[in-house]
Parts: C-alpha cells; sequence; structure tokens
C-alpha cells in the first residue's frame, strides 16, 4: 500500500519526468538528424541544433495572416500541452507515475487525437490551398495509424490485463524474458505507426518543403515565430513520446520498480542508452528507405492495422 | 416514498398533457407568431427539463404503473415507468430542452398556418416519442410509435412544396411503416396466442416463449426497430429525410427518435424476453459494425452538411448496436459484471450522440439562416461571421469525434473496456471475434475524427467560398441558449462520468440484475471492474492538459515577448491565389472515396483539358440502393401493374367479380 510519503514523493517525480522530457526531446530530435548527417556523409550541425532553432524562434515577431482566427493562435499552445502531457504520462525510468491513474493508454491516444484535430483545424483556418492539403493528408495519414497504435496498445493491455500504463510496462519488465508472439506483430506494427505518426519518410518527410510531397510541413505553413517553436517543440516532444511508448512496450527492462528510488540511476543510463539506439535505428530506417506517394501511405499503414490486429488475434489464440 | 403519494408517472403524464395543450395553443394561436416563438416554445422546453427531472427521479424510484381508461374494450392504456423508460425520458426531455430553446429562435421566419401546424406536430412528435418510453402494452406502443412516425412525417415535409422533400418524405413513410409492421409482428409473436389482454407487456413476460419463438420475436424486433434506426440495410431514408427536415427537427430526429428504436431493441430483448442466445448478440454485433463502418465511410464522402450529419448518425447507431450486442453476449454467457460495462457504455453513447448531434443539427439550422447553403463546397470561412455559433459547434465537433476531456471520448472509452475484457468467453470463435471487432471500432472511430475536421474546417473555416458569405449573422438570443445548454452536457457528461454510470446502474440493475458500480470509490476517477485495469478521470484530464497549456503560455510571453504582426497569408510565389483553391468538401473527401472505392458507386465527368466551359460532376451513391432496393421496387411496380389488370373501373366488371368469388367460396363450404 502506498503511504503518505510515497505519494508525494511521486507526485515530485511526475513533475520532474515533466521537466525532463521537455528538456530532452529536442535532443533526441536533434540526435536523429545528426545521425542521419553522419549516415550521409555529412558533418552536420550537431545534436544541439533544435535548441538554437527554437530559440533563434522565440525571439522573433510572430506574423500571423489577417484572417487567421482565435483557433489559429491557440492551437500551438493546446498541441504543444498535449504532446508534453503524453509524453510526460509514458513510464520510461520509474513506474511511479501518479498521473498515470486519470489517463490510461485510450486517453493517451486521445491526447494524440486532440493535438491532431486541433492542428489540422488551424491548417484549414487561413485558407491557403496548402492548409486544407495538409490537414486532408494527416487526416488520411491518421485514420488507419490510429486504430493501429490502438490495437497495439491493446496487445500489452491484453497481456497484463491492465490499461494502465504503468501496469503494463511494470508487467512487461518483470516477466522473464520471454518473447511474445503477439508483441512481435505489434512491434513491426508500432515502427510503421512511429514512421507515420511523426512525419517521417516514408510517409512524410520532415525536412521537405517541396510542396507536393508536404504532410505536416503544409499544415503549419502559415506559423512563425514562437507559434511555430511551440508546434516544432511539439514534434520533437511526440517523436519522444512515441519512442517511449517503443521502450515502455517492447523493451521495458531495467525500468525502476515501485518505490525503488535506488535503482534510478541505473534506470536513467539505461534509458539514455535505449533512447540513443532508438535514434539511431530511425536515422537508418529514413537512410535506407525512399518516400513513397502519398496514396502507397494507406496501403503501407493498412498493413500497419492489420501487423496489430494480427498481434491482438494470436494473443487471443495462443494466450501469449 | 413521499407522502403526497405523487408519482414520477403521474408527473410524466401532465407533463404529456401540458404538452398537448401547447400544440393545440400554437395552432389556434398562428395570427400571432410572436407568441408562439416566444412563449410556447420556451414553455414547451420548461416542460422537456421537468421530463428530463422527472426521468432522473424515476432512475431511483420502484417502478410505477397506471392504466387508462381509453383504448380498446379488453385493452385499456397501460403505463409504466421504469428505470430503462427514466433513462430515456432524461435523454428525451435533456436533448429537446436544447432544440425548443433553439426552435424559439429558428422558426421567426415563419407564419401564419405553417407555423401553428408546424407547432403541433412538433409537440405531437414529442409526445409520441414520450408515449413510446412510456407504453406498457402493445397497442398503446404501436399508437404512439405511429404518432411518432407520422408527425415526423409532417415535420419532415414541411417544406412540401420542394419535390425532392416529397420524394424523401415518402421514403421515409414507406420504411417507417415496413419497420412499423415487423415491430408489430414480434409483439404478435410475443403475446404467443393468448388472446387480447395478452398484448400487455407485463403478459409478454410472463410468455416464456420456446427457443425458436423468441428468435422469431427478436429477429422481427431487430428488423423492425434497425428500419426506424438506419440500422444497414434500413439506412436509406435516414440520409434522405433528416437533412429535408427543419434543422430543429432533424436534431430531435437524430438525437432522440433513432434512440426510441435503441429503446425498443433493449425492451424487448431484456425485458420481454426472458431467455437470450448467443447468436443474437453476434448478429447484433455484426450489423453494428457494417452499420457504422458503412455510415462513416459515406459521412466523409458528402457535400451537404445535413446529410453529413445523417450519415453520421448512422455510424453512431452502429456504434450503439456494438454495445448491445456485446451485451448480449456477456449476458448469455453469465458475465453480468461486463455485460452490465457493455451496457452503460451503450446507454452512455447513446446520451451523448443525443446531446451532440442535436447540437450539431440546430448548429447547421444556424448556419442555413445565417447563408441560406447547405452545400458546405458554398460555406467557408464562417467562423469570423458567427463567433457563438462556430465556438459552441466546436464543443460538439470535439465530442463526436470521442476526444478526451469530452463526452464522446467516456462512452468509447467504456465500449472498448468491455472488448478489452472480454477474452475468457467460453466459445473461441466469438473470441477471436472480439479483437477484430475492437479494430473496426476504433477505425470507425478514427474515420470520425476526420469526417468532424471536414466538416467543421470547410464549413466554418478558411476563405468565404462566395461573396454573400460576408453577409452572414451569428445565431440569435434563443439560438445561442439552446446550443449553450446543447454544448455545456457535452462538457458536463464528459467531465461527470461517475455520477452518470451511477445513474445507469439503474438500468443495468433492472435488465441485467448486475450493475458496474464504481471500483475507485470516489467521484473523480472512474474505473469500472477494477481499479488496478483501468481508471480514467477527465477532471485531473482537463486540469492538466489546461495548467500545462497556461505554463506554457506565461512561460513564452515572460520570457520572450508577445509581439504579433498582422500580414498577408504565404502565397507561394503565385500571387492570384483565391478561396476557390481551398479543399472543397468532395476534395476533403477523394482520399477515402479513393481508397474505399469498391463501396461506392461513383459518378464522375471530368472536362477534357481543351473544354471552354469546363464542368466537373462527381458523386458517389450507395450501392445498396441499387442491389437492394431498386429490384424490390422494380417488383412491386410489376405485381402492382399485374394487379391493376384486374382494375379497370367499370362497375360490371366488380360485380362479376363478386359473383365469382361467391360461387368459388360456395363450392369449398
Amino acid at each position: 500500500m502506498m503511504t503518505e510519503y510515497d505519494l508525494l514523493f511521486a507526485i515530485l517525480f511526475q513533475l520532474a519526468q515533466l521537466l525532463l522530457v521537455v528538456l530532452l526531446a529536442p535532443l533526441l530530435t536533434g540526435w536523429v538528424n545528426q545521425c542521419q548527417a553522419w549516415l550521409q556523409n555529412r558533418s552536420g550541425a550537431g545534436v544541439l541544433q533544435p535548441y538554437r532553432v527554437l530559440r533563434k524562434l522565440f525571439h522573433k515577431d510572430a506574423v500571423i495572416a489577417h484572417n487567421a482566427s482565435w483557433l489559429f493562435r491557440v492551437t500551438p499552445y493546446i498541441v504543444f500541452g498535449c504532446m508534453w502531457l503524453a509524453a510526460a504520462i509514458i513510464p520510461i525510468i520509474a513506474v511511479d507515475l501518479p498521473f498515470s491513474q486519470a489517463a490510461d493508454v485510450i486517453a493517451l491516444v486521445g491526447v494524440f487525437a486532440l493535438a491532431r484535430v486541433f492542428i489540422s483545424l488551424a491548417a484549414m483556418d487561413i485558407g491557403t490551398a496548402f492548409g486544407s492539403l495538409g490537414a486532408r493528408r494527416e487526416m488520411l495519414v491518421s485514420f488507419l495509424a490510429e486504430p493501429a497504435l490502438l490495437m497495439v496498445l491493446f496487445t500489452a493491455s491484453m497481456i497484463s490485463h491492465s490499461t494502465q500504463l504503468p501496469r503494463i510496462v511494470d508487467t512487461l519488465a518483470h516477466h522473464q524474458f520471454i518473447l511474445y508472439p503477439s508483441l512481435a506483430f505489434a512491434a513491426l506494427a508500432f515502427v510503421i505507426v512511429l514512421l507515420a505518426e511523426n512525419a517521417r519518410i516514408p510517409v512524410d518527410n520532415p525536412s521537405t518543403h517541396l510542396e507536393l510531397t508536404m504532410i505536416h510541413e503544409a499544415m503549419i505553413l502559415e506559423y512563425s515565430a514562437r507559434h511555430l517553436a511551440l508546434i516544432e517543440w511539439a514534434s520533437s516532444l511526440k517523436l519522444f513520446a512515441y519512442i517511449s511508448i517503443g521502450i515502455a512496450l517492447f523493451v521495458p527492462h531495467g525500468i525502476a520498480e515501485v518505490g525503488n528510488w535506488a535503482g534510478l540511476p541505473l534506470a536513467i543510463v539505461l534509458l539514455l542508452l535505449k533512447l540513443m539506439l532508438a535514434g539511431a535505428g530511425l536515422a537508418v530506417l529514413e537512410t535506407v528507405m525512399a518516400k513513397m506517394r502519398i496514396f502507397r501511405a494507406p496501403e503501407f499503414l493498412g498493413t500497419a492495422f492489420l501487423l496489430a490486429v494480427l498481434g491482438l488475434l494470436i494473443h487471443f489464440l495462443l494466450g501469449a | 416514498m413521499n407522502a403526497v403519494g405523487i408519482l414520477p408517472l403521474d408527473v410524466a403524464g401532465w407533463l404529456v398533457q401540458f404538452w398537448i395543450a401547447l400544440g393545440v395553443a400554437g395552432l389556434f394561436l398562428q395570427r400571432a407568431p410572436q407568441l408562439i416563438n416566444n412563449v410556447i416554445f420556451p414553455l414547451s422546453a420548461l416542460t422537456s427539463l421537468l421530463l428530463a427531472a422527472t426521468g432522473l427521479w424515476a432512475l431511483a424510484m420502484p417502478t410505477s404503473v397506471m392504466v387508462l381508461p381509453l383504448g380498446l374494450p379488453d385493452l385499456p392504456f397501460h403505463l409504466r415507468l421504469d428505470p430503462l423508460s427514466g433513462f430515456f425520458l432524461i435523454l428525451l426531455g435533456a436533448a429537446s430542452l436544447g432544440v425548443s430553446l433553439f426552435s424559439a429562435g429558428y422558426f421567426k421566419t415563419m407564419a401564419g398556418s405553417t407555423l401553428g401546424l408546424l407547432c403541433l406536430e412538433y409537440h405531437l412528435f414529442l409526445i409520441g416519442m414520450t408515449l413510446v418510453l412510456l407504453a406498457d402494452d402493445a397497442y398503446m406502443f404501436m399508437v404512439a410509435w405511429e404518432t411518432m412516425a407520422l408527425a415526423s412525417y409532417f415535420l419532415v415535409t414541411t417544406d412540401h412544396a420542394i419535390p425532392d422533400i416529397r420524394k424523401a418524405g415518402y421514403l421515409y413513410l414507406l420504411i417507417a411503416h415496413v419497420g412499423a409492421i415487423a415491430i408489430l409482428l414480434s409483439f404478435g409473436v410475443m403475446q404467443g396466442g393468448n388472446g387480447i389482454a395478452a398484448y400487455t407487456f407485463d403478459a409478454m413476460r410472463g410468455a416464456h416463449l420456446t427457443t425458436f419463438w423468441s428468435s422469431a420475436a427478436f429477429l422481427l424486433a431487430l428488423f423492425g426497430f434497425g428500419a426506424k434506426a438506419g440500422v444497414l440495410p434500413m439506412h436509406v431514408w435516414l440520409p434522405e429525410a433528416h437533412p429535408a427536415a427543419p434543422s430543429p427537427v432533424s436534431a430531435l430526429m437524430s438525437g432522440v427518435m433513432l434512440k426510441t428504436a435503441i429503446y425498443g431493441i433493449l425492451r424487448v430483448t431484456f425485458d420481454l424476453l426472458d431467455t437470450q442466445l448467443w447468436w443474437w448478440g453476434v448478429l447484433a454485433l455484426g450489423l453494428g459494425l457494417l452499420t457504422a463502418v458503412f455510415g462513416v465511410m459515406f459521412a466523409a464522402v458528402q457535400g451537404d452538411m445535413k446529410r453529413l450529419l445523417a450519415y453520421s448518425s448512422i455510424e453512431n447507431i452502429g456504434l450503439l448496436l456494438v454495445g448491445i450486442g456485446l451485451t448480449l453476449i456477456f449476458h448469455v454467457y453469465g458475465k453480468d459484471a461486463l455485460a452490465a460495462l457493455a451496457l452503460t457504455a451503450t446507454l452512455y453513447h447513446s446520451l451523448n450522440h443525443a446531446m451532440f448531434k442535436s447540437l450539431l443539427f440546430v448548429g447547421t439550422g444556424a448556419i442555413l439562416h445565417a447563408t441560406g447553403e447547405r452545400n458546405m463546397g458554398r460555406l467557408g470561412g464562417l467562423i469570423r461571421r458567427m463567433p457563438w455559433a462556430s465556438g459552441l459547434m466546436l464543443v460538439g465537433v470535439l465530442a463526436i469525434s470521442g476526444l478526451p476531456p469530452l463526452n464522446g471520448f467516456v462512452s468509447e472509452w467504456l465500449l472498448l473496456q468491455a472488448f478489452l475484457l472480454s477474452p475468457g468467453l467460453p466459445n473461441s470463435y466469438i473470441n477471436m471475434l472480439v479483437p477484430v471487432a475492437a479494430a473496426v471500432i476504433a477505425l470507425a472511430a478514427a474515420l470520425a475524427a476526420y469526417v468532424m475536421v471536414k466538416f467543421y474546417g470547410v464549413i466554418f473555416l478558411g476563405q468565404p467560398r462566395e461573396h454573400a458569405l460576408e453577409h452572414a449573422h451569428d445565431a440569435g438570443i434563443w439560438e445561442r441558449i439552446g446550443m449553450g445548454w446543447l454544448a455545456l452536457a457535452c462538457v458536463l457528461l464528459g467531465l461527470a462520468p461517475v455520477y452518470v454510470v451511477g445513474q445507469l446502474d439503474h438500468v443495468s440493475q433492472m435488465l441485467l440484475g448486475a450493475q458496474l458500480g464504481n471500483a475507485a470509490g470516489n467521484w473523480i476517477f472512474l474505473a469500472p471492474v477494477d481499479t488496478e485495469r483501468a481508471s480514467y478521470s477527465p477532471l485531473y484530464f482537463l486540469l492538466a492538459v489546461l495548467g500545462v497549456m497556461l505554463l506554457t503560455s506565461v512561460l513564452v510571453r515572460r520570457l520572450y515577448h508577445g509581439r504579433v504582426r498582422r500580414s498577408d497569408p504565404w502565397d507561394c510565389g503565385f500571387p492570384a491565389q483565391t478561396a476557390r483553391m481551398q479543399d472543397t468538401a468532395e476534395g476533403f473527401g477523394q482520399p477515402i472515396r479513393r481508397i474505399f472505392e469498391p463501396f461506392f458507386k461513383i459518378e464522375r465527368d471530368v472536362p477534357s483539358p481543351f473544354d471552354t466551359h469546363p464542368r466537373y460532376h462527381g458523386q458517389s451513391d450507395d450501392r445498396l440502393w441499387y442491389i437492394l432496393y431498386l429490384p424490390i421496387k422494380h417488383l412491386t411496380e410489376k405485381f402492382s401493374s399485374m394487379a391493376g389488370l384486374l382494375q379497370h373501373g367499370r362497375i360490371h366488371l366488380y360485380l362479376t367479380y363478386t359473383f365469382v368469388t361467391l360461387v368459388v367460396l360456395l363450392v369449398f363450404v
């Protein structure tokens, strides 16, 4: 049973993770970009480049279109808030996260959806051709990616008999290292979803401004200065959150148990290692793949969706 | 128990009588339209509020019954108010409260006999729905059901000068009656041939039918009520009739009338029939999934805002049917705690859908008044002209997309929890069906968000696509109040799920003998079954999101600055951009049309590049109409023309027919 002291500690820890993710997220983006640069034989801008970009953007004057409505102006804050919250409720260092009682995996998918709906609406607000194009494509990508993500999370929920993230991670981390066949399918599906939802190659390209292929960039074309900074930061947080989900579901080993505060340092070191590996992996994936046509994307994501459902079915059939 | 001895049923009866009085008064006050608008509709809204309160009161009270001195000689009208009726009375009252308030402003442009008749029909419609919920014998039920159907038919055809609306009304009437016949037959089966007195619901409860006849009654009821609810393949009337009606009527039809069909299915399946079979549940689940995906797919390609909402209603009815199917499966296998969870999700979603769909439908009414346009391709940019309507409708749009912390998310969450808890059913085929069903539900929910982004984005955001939109005016004060109430209900239902679930437990207790309860034991966390398994707290969620947002905005302002400059949007080096370059409704739906192409019957006329007057035309139709309905129509026409051979209108021929019939009969006798 949790004592008052434990609860206080857990809340402090929750706040610490909130702070940690928001500071660490741009670093992860920088790391992925740097790895890509190395793989492409460039020297790269360094892992700290995203922070410099953010600083530059925050100092600039915001320019918004004449007909921008209130929706356009609040959206960056909503998107940033949602992504921050999402990244903060995924147990990656320790499983004591009191806020996860208020929001389970379904709510986590809900947070992503909330941010997505707002950013799509904001993209349509100005009424340029690019904005609505981006919004339409974003919703197109997500209507398959979102259920696929939900199915991946459900497979893990089924194994641990809970939809609460700490419980899921706790169960998965403290079993012997057995390979769940259902989770293998889920992992494959999850990688596809991660690529699609974070606007990575082969579905989208975060570094392109080539008009015909943009998805995410088309949506945020009208944003500048602090609004753009918040959205970029939110994108970093989203990538961080997704990689965290991947770590939490598929390689949670080494995470600190409930009340095991002495295990924290080791857990943090392990986490950093996992993040670095995952970021490098992402860079490799993006380097070896080519961007696909927009109408191939639904097929690609349909594959993810089917894989995830298959994973769930296998869990039902084999009970593993 | 109270000392005076007034029962909720008495109060409900008085409220119905008051509604009758209001409707008739409307008919006599044709000369004073201001009175109808500013007095009768608000009074009607007050009655709705009281009715909702009565329903809430009835949830916790023991069932009360009443026999009226009206009706057939051996079968007087029976009334009964139990928790199930009580819950649907709340739904009816709460939704019609908003709609009636909105109507007080909306019908201002009407006058004379049109308004008077409309007022009468509107109240008859409300009364019909109320009595459907209160009826306790088949005769009373059918009378109320027909009152509801006919009143809504006349409301749909309010603008009967337009041929399309007459056609839509006819189709509606036709399918409503095919459904009504099936319902009547279902009652006939349940009555079991025991004389006219057995047509009371009480007699049916004690009838103990064999499995075969139970199944027959269930299938007939599913077909009959499904026709009213718009379950595939009986959905074709819905996207025609709902857009044709005036917007408040569309709101009532989509928000409330469809739920009376859900009520009917629940009443027959769990209350009147004493045994249930597992395959009923699988059937309902399968039909529900088909309906949900079909509805949302078609909603995505619509260009007319009311048709889009009508298809979205089909989707939501599908979700409700999935919930009913799941409840049935769990109940049959004796897992009543899970059945209670699935039932709670179903009822919760009914209530949610009543609120947000009514809100969105009356909102389209406000847009129609402001612009005179239903085609989304001619709207756009209304957020700047209609701040109230757009703000309130945003709540509805977010709620229907199933986003936390609003109400649509709660019911979706509960339904998904029911799916997640389902392993361990003894039938392995059903066990395998469950994850697939959950996946389809998730897909439908994600597509619903697509549809709603399209709906809101094309109508309210961007630049106005027509010049006339510059003069659009915002909703009036009554309209704002009506929409405000519905939006508030969406928020409250989203934030206080523990209270709502607690009230719904009365219904589950009555129908299943089990209730969900709340394992968390406090009002902040919603935790069905077990806190270890799952919990959700919308209030903390909202506080966290708001807190993080505020913190961010304060920090950004403090650390940097809040300077903003306005300028033209970025034109990509091409300055001649116009409002016509935005996505139209068709354009936004195009990817869905392309992905699900086999399901649509697509007609397209694409101009050639050398066309001097290029015109593009595209239409996506329902294949089922061509596969299922047109053959039936042709067959009916054939039969009626064959019957027509006998009809020549000459009197001596008919006399000959009579004579031949008599001779034939005499031969037999």
